[in-house]
């Protein structure tokens, strides 16, 4: 049986989605995404000329081969983030949206309150629903009561490269989860993705690691093959984790052996 | 309290003299370090840093591909008015110069805009002198809501504000305001802007926050190297970005320290900064605000504007013009400073590319300001639904 990440009523057979952002030319992203092997890509709708007849980013992104899943990046609040995915949709991308509402352009973290807003009214317009969350357990939990197709619990701060620093909140997404978990947000190389694919991922999401790599194309690569291997490594079950080797039982061993008259 | 009760100018100069015995090992120590305390910014001002500088550059450049990728957003200003109250003994606007002077009009305006939307900007800076009689709080709203009917994103360079008008400008649909404090020294500031209400340096000083508290999204700061001692003007600016980033979380904060060069009235800037010395500027400002955007002007050189890409810049205005009415019909009015850089738009975008950066001319969308395009319009009327 083929493994395949359902979502949103249809099936990838990669598990890596691609981030279009922060790439030196639209070729060089283009390259990139041939290598990741990916099937979805996300694109900031505010990076994107909707009136303009050709488009730097849509325009190298061949829209039968990818889906195009845009995002409501530049949002703050739940009210802005539905007015980006209205305008997607008007404009004739398809109706998947990553909402991305944050309100703090420090850290970039995103705003609990207003993404459970703002799910719950795309949901019901009828969108394809996939939010950008802190590793939030209870939260994620609610946006699955309002419909969501997935949740996008970030790693560590976007852009950090600093990998799984939410593991233990994101361990108990996944346990949870009746919704795809797609970590998104901070895996800096491809042993971080393969991680999050070990304990249990669904799906990552990477963007400036590749985008920002020496040779995206190449790192884009390395990632396929990560998250291929962490998916591998997820299906086959995993050999007990054990501390260290310890062959005899230190308190009833004497049961087993004879002790000295 | 506002940033102008709490700004200590005397903490300034005493961590400024006190970095000028750092050694090398405090240098690279605080730029390896997360947030930094005044002494640490400090150390990447000093001289000693100056002598580690391809070592900042690189930390530099690190960080702001980690934050900002290889991209550069290209904007350009749009400049309404040089019709001025104020008397600034540096700028080619101030009152009693012997200039052309010009307010546009709306249609004025509109065909600025539309000459620039047809080079491909998106993202237009309104800037204006100050005149409460020509450039009033009403006009400049007009101007904002009638500019982002072409383009998705509109700053105002304007005088500083009260609340109430910053709260007019965002339902205009302003994205943001640039307001430099033109020099943080509080000596020298008077010397300077001797005449009109500029002359209020608290007031400007906490102009941006009222901004912000208006709800207005992108704060731009800044100060024009060549007034006073560039340690001390970086040291302050680095405090008061840190200030805004502590109190007015929701903003996005971008500096920039054009250098002073000559306009009509021909001053000469008493301490100016050397390219080394501009370098070591930004290094140290990107080190220190690494989510800082930093905005470089058409005032510098070409070939220079070319190298600082890599260092930590990540907005650049292209083929400017500082008059009046100057892009539709050059010669009309007199401008406000001489640029230095007079490639075209077409021409700095694709030297960007060339040096390994998408030029970025959108990078905003309207919708994300109060008027979106689809309010008030059913759903069923859009195209892929």
């Amino acid at each position: 049986m083929t493994d395949v990440l359902a979502l949103g009523g249809r099936s990838f057979r990669s598990r890596l989605i691609m981030g279009t952002g922060k790439f030196s030319s639209p070729e060089v992203m283009s390259d990139a995404l041939a290598a990741s092997g990916a099937e979805m890509v996300t694109v900031a709708l505010r990076r994107v000329d909707l009136d303009a007849k050709t488009n730097p980013i849509t325009d190298f992104i061949d829209q039968s081969k990818y889906l195009i899943l845009p995002n409501t990046s530049g949002a703050a609040t739940a009210e802005e983030a539905v007015r980006l995915a209205r305008l997607a949709r008007s404009a004739g991308l398809p109706p998947w949206i990553k909402v991305e509402v944050i309100p703090d352009p420090h850290y970039l973290m995103p705003d609990p309150v207003d993404t459970l807003t703002a799910c719950e009214t795309l949901v019901r317009e009828g969108f394809i629903v996939l939010p950008y969350i802190h590793a939030d357990p209870v939260l994620a939990k609610r946006l699955e009561e309002v419909g969501v197709a997935a949740v996008m619990p970030l790693a560590a701060p976007i852009g950090s490269g600093r990998g799984l620093k939410m593991e233990a909140a994101i361990a108990i997404i996944i346990e949870q989860a009746t919704v795809p978990v797609v970590v998104d947000a901070g895996l800096g190389v491809p042993s971080h993705a393969a991680a999050a694919m070990e304990m249990g991922a669904d799906a990552v999401l990477v963007n400036t690691a590749i985008a920002t790599a020496a040779h995206p194309a190449r790192m884009a690569h390395a990632f396929k093959l990560a998250v291929e291997a962490g998916r591998g490594a997820r299906l086959a079950g995993r050999a007990p984790e054990l501390r260290t080797a310890s062959a005899s039982s230190p308190l009833t061993g004497f049961l087993h052996t004879k002790e000295p008259q | 309290m506002t940033f102008a009760q709490m700004f200590d100018p005397a903490a300034m100069w005493n961590a400024t003299a006190r970095a000028r015995h750092a050694d090398k090992a405090e240098v690279r120590s605080s730029a390896a370090s997360g947030v930094k305390t005044l002494d640490q910014v400090a150390a990447l001002l000093s001289p000693a840093a100056g002598t580690l500088l391809e070592e900042l550059a690189q930390r530099a450049r690190s960080l702001t591909v980690e934050r900002f990728g290889k991209t550069i957003a290209l904007y350009a200003p749009l400049y309404l008015s040089n019709e001025c109250v104020c008397t600034c003994t540096y700028c080619g606007f101030s009152m009693g110069l012997d200039i052309k002077r010009k307010t546009l009009r709306i249609d004025e305006v509109m065909r600025e805009t539309r000459a620039l939307a047809s080079h491909g900007f998106r993202n237009i800076l309104l800037v204006s002198s100050e005149h409460p009689k020509y450039v009033n709080a009403g006009y400049l709203a007009q101007c904002v809501t009638e500019v982002k009917r072409e383009v998705q994103y509109v700053a105002l360079e304007v005088a500083a504000a009260q609340t109430p008008e910053y709260v007019a400008w965002v339902e205009a649909g302003c994205d943001g305001i640039v307001l430099y404090q033109e020099t943080y020294d509080p000596i020298m500031y008077p010397k300077y802007h001797i005449g009109g209400p500029k002359k209020q340096y608290a007031s400007r000083l906490a102009a941006p926050e009222r901004a912000a508290a208006a709800g207005m999204r992108h704060l731009g700061i800044g100060a024009l190297l060549g007034l006073s001692d560039w340690r001390f003007e970086a040291l302050s600016l680095v405090e008061h970005a840190q200030y805004l980033y502590r109190h007015c979380w929701r903003a996005q904060i971008n500096v920039s320290f054009p250098r002073i060069n000559s306009a009509a009235g021909g001053f000469a800037p008493p301490q100016p900064v050397s390219d080394a010395e501009l370098v070591q500027l930004i290094c140290a400002i990107r080190i220190a605000l690494p989510a800082a955007g930093i905005v470089l002007s058409t005032r510098e050189p070409a070939a220079l504007r070319d190298r600082l890409i890599a260092l930590g810049i990540t907005q650049m205005s292209a083929g400017s013009s500082t008059e009046p009415g100057g892009y539709s019909t050059p010669g009309a009015a007199g401008e406000q400073f001489h640029l230095e850089d007079n490639r075209t738009p077409e021409q700095v975008a694709r030297r960007i590319a060339e040096l390994g950066y998408d030029p970025v001319f959108k990078d905003w969308e309207q919708d994300l300001g109060r008027e979106g395009r689809l309010d008030g319009r059913p759903l069923q009327e859009s195209a892929g639904s």
